[in-house]
């Protein structure tokens, strides 16, 4: 199976301090991560370092080096380009205030599609993708701050997925959600694992061993342990990722 | 009687006092004005028999409309670059320092120097251009305070989700930010609207009281608050001034009756 991302020797700085230790890593194609670690344990901003969201914040520095399809995200690939190729779902639904048609419609417009019958398309197809086309066909000219808060985070999978990226990033997207809610967009990551290479943070190490193929831990900006989700959570090779499965911390 | 209940007196009395002095002027501008709006008051020119306030009308609007054009895209986009691109530097606390400034400025003080700089310097003479001008100046820090507090209220949420989208910071900022801050950056416009109409000392100086209908921006011409403020000072028609105060006020309360309902619209973007 071929890599998509690889991170090599990758540490980070807000200021003076260290966020990050050497993380190393490779992500496979199709193939859905959890990354599971108390709070503060860095997964986010590992997360963020992915699709460059960490440039927005004064006083970070980067370095090693993180290749998408062999190359390198901070030097041989537009940043506009990668956020498109490298799609995020936020911990908080963040949908525009904007009808639910714009909402979708904005990521094509953005990356030049004009044309009207097309983007109807995208939005259709974007829709259905995220499980929300039902609910919604009828009202796409109503704010989308009307929806619900499960139907706001699956919308806001719908606005990632219409811009076509290869990697789906997810910071914890069913944390602010009810359990209904979270049972959809669990339902929804594993049919996009079909086209997408989904890495996901999560809190709740019940939905990483659930949904993950593949799990890494964090402590203490350092990875401990990546690892196939099963051998993560029967037979972990650390110590510290044993006591935090089996709860005696975090 | 305790302290508390003399306290809890006080506030209430304070309060009455406050809403009351805005009633006794508005009634005693109604009983005083209302009568006297007779057709010959808006009759379509001014004579001095008349005492028309129709030129001064025509005159107000086009004072300002001239003024928003100046002002709303320079204190837009000053706001713009407060919040969305400066970073913590020492040429943002100057331009925060100098809209602080601005705003504390009285307005005769405005008036003064669009008499020194435009009427004079520039040779533009009393002119709806140099009253225009300098009233843009005037409301400037209306719009930039109000514009920035829109734009911080905009959750930076929306920015990030734009961003992610592998939007520019341009786009960002223009279609997703703007449209969002949209109700309240209106609601400091129709404030700024408020200021304009109501404005006498800064516009005396530069558009001059001429009477008349503009025939271009060159012309000096009074808006409908130098019109009352010229007829009182004269003191040959009390009547009519009052009678232009009651228009006067029926504009202002508009204005702000409409500012409130944008306000209202603009409530917490976040559910």
């Amino acid at each position: 199976m071929n890599n998509k991302i690889e991170v090599k020797g990758l540490d980070l700085f807000f200021g003076d301090f260290q966020a990050l230790y050497n993380i190393n890593i490779e992500f496979a194609e199709r193939e859905v991560y959890a990354m599971i670690g108390p709070s503060g344990c860095g997964k986010s901003t590992f997360l963020k370092t992915l699709n460059r969201m960490n440039d927005l914040v004064v006083n970070c520095k980067i370095t090693g080096e993180v290749r998408l399809d062999g190359r390198d995200i901070f030097r041989a690939i537009d940043v506009n380009v990668l956020r498109k190729t490298v799609g995020m779902v936020f911990q908080k639904p963040n949908p525009f205030a904007m009808s639910i048609y714009d909402n979708i419609a904005f990521g094509p417009k953005t990356h030049g599609v004009a044309k009207r019958a097309q983007l109807d398309e995208i939005v259709e197809r974007s829709l259905t993708a995220a499980v929300l086309w039902e609910e919604v066909k009828d009202r796409l000219k109503k704010s989308a701050l009307d929806l619900s808060g499960g139907q706001q985070q699956r919308l806001c999978v719908a606005r990632s997925l219409a811009v076509n990226p290869e990697v789906l990033l997810m910071d914890e997207p069913t944390s602010a959600l009810d359990p209904l809610s979270t049972l959809k967009i669990e339902e929804l990551i594993c049919n996009l694992k079909a086209n997408y290479t989904i890495i996901i943070v999560t809190h709740n190490m019940q939905q990483a061993a659930r949904i993950s193929d593949k799990t890494g831990f964090f402590l203490l900006g350092q990875l401990i342990e990546a690892d196939s989700t099963d051998k993560i959570f029967s037979s972990p090779k650390d110590k510290r990722t044993e006591d935090y499965i089996t709860g005696r911390f975090g | 009687m305790n302290i508390y209940k003399l306290i809890h007196f006080g506030v209430w009395a304070a309060a009455f006092l406050s809403a009351a002095a805005l009633f006794i002027i508005i009634f005693y501008i109604l009983i005083n004005g209302a009568p006297h709006l007779t057709p010959d008051l808006f009759s379509w020119r001014y004579t001095s028999e008349n005492v028309s306030m129709t030129p001064a009308i025509i005159n107000t609007a086009v004072m300002t409309f001239l003024t928003l054009l100046v002002s709303v895209p320079l204190g837009l986009f000053t706001a713009i670059y407060l919040v969305e691109y400066s970073k913590q530097s020492r040429f943002l606390t100057f331009i925060r320092l100098a809209v602080q400034t601005l705003a504390g400025i009285p307005s005769i003080v405005y008036g003064l120097f669009g008499l020194i700089f435009f009427v004079t310097f520039l040779s533009w003479g009393f002119s709806i251009l140099s009253g225009a001008l300098t009233l843009a100046i005037m409301v400037l820090p209306v719009i930039i305070r109000t514009g920035e507090e829109a734009l911080i209220a905009v959750p930076s949420s929306y920015r990030e989700g734009s961003f992610a989208l592998g939007a520019t910071r341009l786009r960002t900022v223009f279609r997703v930010v703007i449209p969002a801050a949209a109700p309240g950056i209106m609601a400091g416009i129709i404030l700024a609207i408020g200021r304009i109409v109501g404005e006498t000392a800064a516009l005396i100086y530069t558009a001059g009281t001429v009477a008349k209908t503009l025939t271009s921006l060159a012309s000096s011409g009074r808006t409908l608050a130098v019109h009352m403020y010229v007829l009182s000072s004269e003191g040959f028609n009390t009547d009519q001034a009052a009678a232009a105060a009651v228009v006067l006020l029926a504009l202002v309360a508009g204005m702000n009756a409409l500012s409130l309902y944008i306000a209202k619209k603009a409530v917490s973007y976040e559910q």
